[in-house]
């Protein structure tokens, strides 16, 4: 048990940190732009200087824009990289979703000329499961998926909470191609391109006036037969590989306003003393520090695992469960400490440029986005402890028989 | 980075486990709670066999040489079976006094006897309600060696030959000594604990000879504390595990409206909080695991937040596996209560947690 580098890994924990230093932004106190939409320009120019010094996609093998190296290269940059305030994961999405179901469904030449082009950022990617009707229960999905004769397949129906989508130029979409099987067998998977006919994308004002999520609508859009991902009517087996991969990336990236909570409890003063001598100020940090170190040592042990060959597990769920609502709660303590002065919102007079302001409003969308806190107990006490399925009212039945609004 | 446990330890501990799920089930802690005895002597002696308690002494005091991981597993191994025996006492706490603060002589006489399994040992540190391990003793030791005062809640107390034990020295400092037991002015009685399988004595201590460690510092105690907190964190954790699959085992088979327990919502997400309490708590006692046997600066730091983890996620764990139950979980018959009360004993055993969260604390501040 140990947490020292191998001397390659070493140096190429030097290398990258030298190169950090000349090349990414540091962390400031001020002007700092927290909304997603808002950072896209920066998260692209960051991408790119990062993708010129052969530093993007560590883990992707060369052929297909990657650098070749392994996932342990990948941590070591994210290690380092989280000292500054770069948008690093901004496109986590497309590269560590889409870019696998690519790697594994797609053929030659198909599928280098996509994965290059998403690795040097010239496309940027987008996910499309969640539908008006089908958020916790997306496999009760319904926009509809037709072969014509000729083999393309007209897409017609209504995505939604689809993020970043009014940036992207690709898209996985699942769709309905049957309805006349059971809910999980009647899936298949495509690529879209989003600029094309037939794909609209409306922003979503959130209720934090941010507008990362979308709704995207489809009349008649075409999609050629080679852009179909997997088996028709093997969506939804694709859509578990595509949310396997995403569990080690929220793992690590999910947000949970510790070390903000840790800079304020040394900074700020109660009733004119510091903070940090009240007793109950001392109870929540000694609690949240042993849930944040808890969450990074449980990352650390399944990294490892990964390391050692193995696939990340549905124990992934558990850093988004605990970080969202903790996130939130570390906002509402850290506001109420405030008192009165907690409600503004003014980053130029608000503690930390009012990251927990900011945090209060956007923390709801955390514990909803990619899975409520919900179903992520669903996910471990079903897949995970392997407990039984509640009684389903759509089991064993046609899709078009299942009654749904 | 390998953040796991080699081959060779998981080994150890798979046959531990083994090992303790034929000669210790449930019914092992029952009888000791049920017949007032100190201890299972029985599984003691096979255990002995099996040089646990030796595992991490060194080869030259008669143990196995083995390092503090080795000694985590076996105590995850030990919790989940609920083992009604002085391990801790004897192997967390009187053993590694000795080698933090032993010299040469003391660790002759002692280690080879605890790597044996010849002695039982106590460790006394607490003198009235509210007391903190860091709180100043009022038992007194004279520059001769002569201990005056009362130790109370003491584990093992009863059986054990030997004790360490905290007294203010002359110059109002903590210092840890040794103590014979078996000695005139040593009056010891029996009080009745939480978890029954794990009784307590009142030590009262008049003008009787005592040694100091000889090495020991103002700084003795935490550090013998850290290193205990990182191993009972693991035997809570192993608990928490224990209680877990009872709770899921029995919900399966019990059925409701119609269909298994398990299947409703209310139960599952209540395994699922469980789960995630108790992953968060063996992380963070892997952590601690790491910087014990690493020697790590980190060292003080980890134990604080395994052992605050530990003591929350083994009250969450036996609680709702209780819980789940329902009413059946609330009798003798069934086995809830005793991780119910295991939990509340090793929570309490070095302090609770507003002592280690204000460790914390300390820790994480230490810097402004």
């Amino acid at each position: 048990m140990d947490f020292k580098d191998t001397p390659e890994q070493a140096q190429f924990r030097e290398q990258i940190r030298a190169w950090l230093k000349e090349n990414a932004q540091p962390k400031t106190e001020t002007e700092t732009v927290r909304e997603l939409s808002a950072r896209y320009q920066q998260a692209r120019a960051w991408y790119k200087k990062k993708a010129a010094a052969g530093y993007a996609c560590l883990e992707w093998p060369k052929k297909y824009g990657g650098a070749g190296l392994t996932p342990i290269h990948k941590l070591i940059w994210s290690q380092e990289v989280a000292h500054y305030d770069e948008p690093d994961d901004y496109f986590v999405i497309g590269l560590g979703n889409c870019g696998p179901a690519i790697m594994h469904f797609t053929e030659e030449p198909l599928r280098s000329k996509l994965l290059q082009r998403m690795a040097a950022n010239e496309d940027v990617w987008c996910q499309l499961f969640s539908e008006p009707g089908a958020g916790s229960d997306v496999a009760g999905l319904k926009t509809s998926a037709k072969q014509a004769d000729n083999g393309e397949w007209r897409i017609n129906g209504q995505k939604i909470w689809t993020s970043g989508a009014a940036h992207c130029d690709y898209g996985v979409v699942l769709c309905r191609s049957d309805t006349t099987v059971s809910k999980y067998k009647g899936l298949t998977m495509f690529i879209i391109d989003m600029r094309q006919p037939g794909v609209e994308v409306r922003p979503i004002k959130q209720m934090d006036r941010g507008q990362h999520f979308n709704e995207v609508f489809f009349n008649d859009a075409v999609v050629s037969d080679q852009y179909r991902l997997g088996a028709v009517g093997g969506g939804w087996e694709a859509a578990l590989l595509v949310l396997m991969n995403e569990r080690m990336a929220i793992t690590a990236a999910v947000p949970n306003g510790f070390a903000e909570f840790f800079e304020f409890v040394r900074s700020a003063e109660l009733d004119g003393k510091p903070i940090r001598n009240h007793p109950l100020v001392r109870d929540r940090l000694a609690e949240w520090h042993c849930m944040d170190a808890g969450v990074r040592a449980g990352f650390y042990r399944m990294f490892t695992a990964v390391a050692q060959g193995g696939m990340p597990g549905a124990e992934g769920a558990i850093g988004k469960l605990v970080a969202g609502k903790m996130n939130q709660d570390i906002a509402q303590f850290t506001l109420q400490l405030m008192g009165a002065a907690g409600a503004i919102h003014d980053p130029k007079i608000a503690h930390e440029n009012a990251y927990f302001q900011d945090a209060i409003l956007y923390t709801p969308g955390i514990r909803l986005a990619g899975g409520t806190d919900e179903i992520m107990r669903n996910i471990i006490a079903e897949q995970v402890l392997g407990l039984p399925q509640e009684p389903r009212a759509d089991k064993g039945i046609a899709f078009e028989d299942i009654p749904s609004n | 980075m390998n953040f796991d446990f080699s081959e060779q330890q998981k080994l150890i501990q798979s046959e531990a486990r083994k090992f303790l799920r034929e000669q210790c089930p449930p019914e092992r802690m029952r009888q000791v709670m049920e017949q007032d005895a100190a201890f299972d002597d029985d599984l003691w002696s096979r255990i002995r066999d099996l040089g646990w308690m030796g595992l991490a002494i060194p080869e030259q005091y008669g143990g196995l040489g083995l390092g503090y991981l080795e000694l985590c597993v076996i105590a995850q191994e030990l919790g989940r079976a609920l083992a009604p025996i002085p391990f801790s006492s004897n192997v967390y706490l009187f053993n590694q006094a000795l080698v933090i603060a032993g010299n040469e002589a003391q660790k002759q006489r002692w280690l080879p006897r605890v790597a044996g399994g010849e002695l039982v040992a106590c460790t006394a540190v607490a003198e009235r309600v509210g007391d903190q391990p860091n709180s100043l003793p009022v038992t007194e030791i004279t520059q001769d060696g002569r201990l005056h005062g009362q130790k109370i809640a003491v584990v093992d107390g009863m059986r054990a030959e030997v004790a360490l034990v905290s007294a203010r020295s002359s110059k109002g400092e903590v210092i840890l000594c040794l103590l014979e037991l078996d000695q005139a002015g040593c009056e010891r009685a029996a009080t009745e604990s939480l978890d029954l399988s794990r009784p307590l004595a009142t030590l009262t201590l008049n003008d009787v000879k005592a040694e100091p460690l000889a090495h020991c510092t103002a700084q003795t105690l935490t550090e013998l504390y850290n290193t205990a907190a990182v191993l009972f964190a693991f035997e809570q954790v192993g608990g928490c595990e224990a209680a877990l699959k009872m709770g899921m085992s029995y919900t399966k088979q019990r059925y409701a409206f119609g269909r298994p327990v398990a299947t409703f919502q209310a139960i599952k997400h209540k395994f699922a909080d469980m789960y995630v309490a108790k992953e968060i708590a063996l992380s963070n006692a892997y952590y601690g695991a790491w910087a014990l046997a690493s020697s790590a600066p980190e060292l003080s730091l980890a134990a604080a937040t395994a052992r605050v983890s530990a003591n929350q996620a083994y009250f969450e764990c036996s609680r709702e596996n209780l819980q789940a139950h329902g009413g059946m979980g609330y009798t003798w018959e069934f086995d809830c209560h005793l991780h119910y009360r295991r939990a509340q004993h090793l929570s309490l055993v070095l302090g609770g947690t507003p002592y280690w969260k204000e460790r914390i604390n300390t820790e994480l501040l230490r810097a402004e």
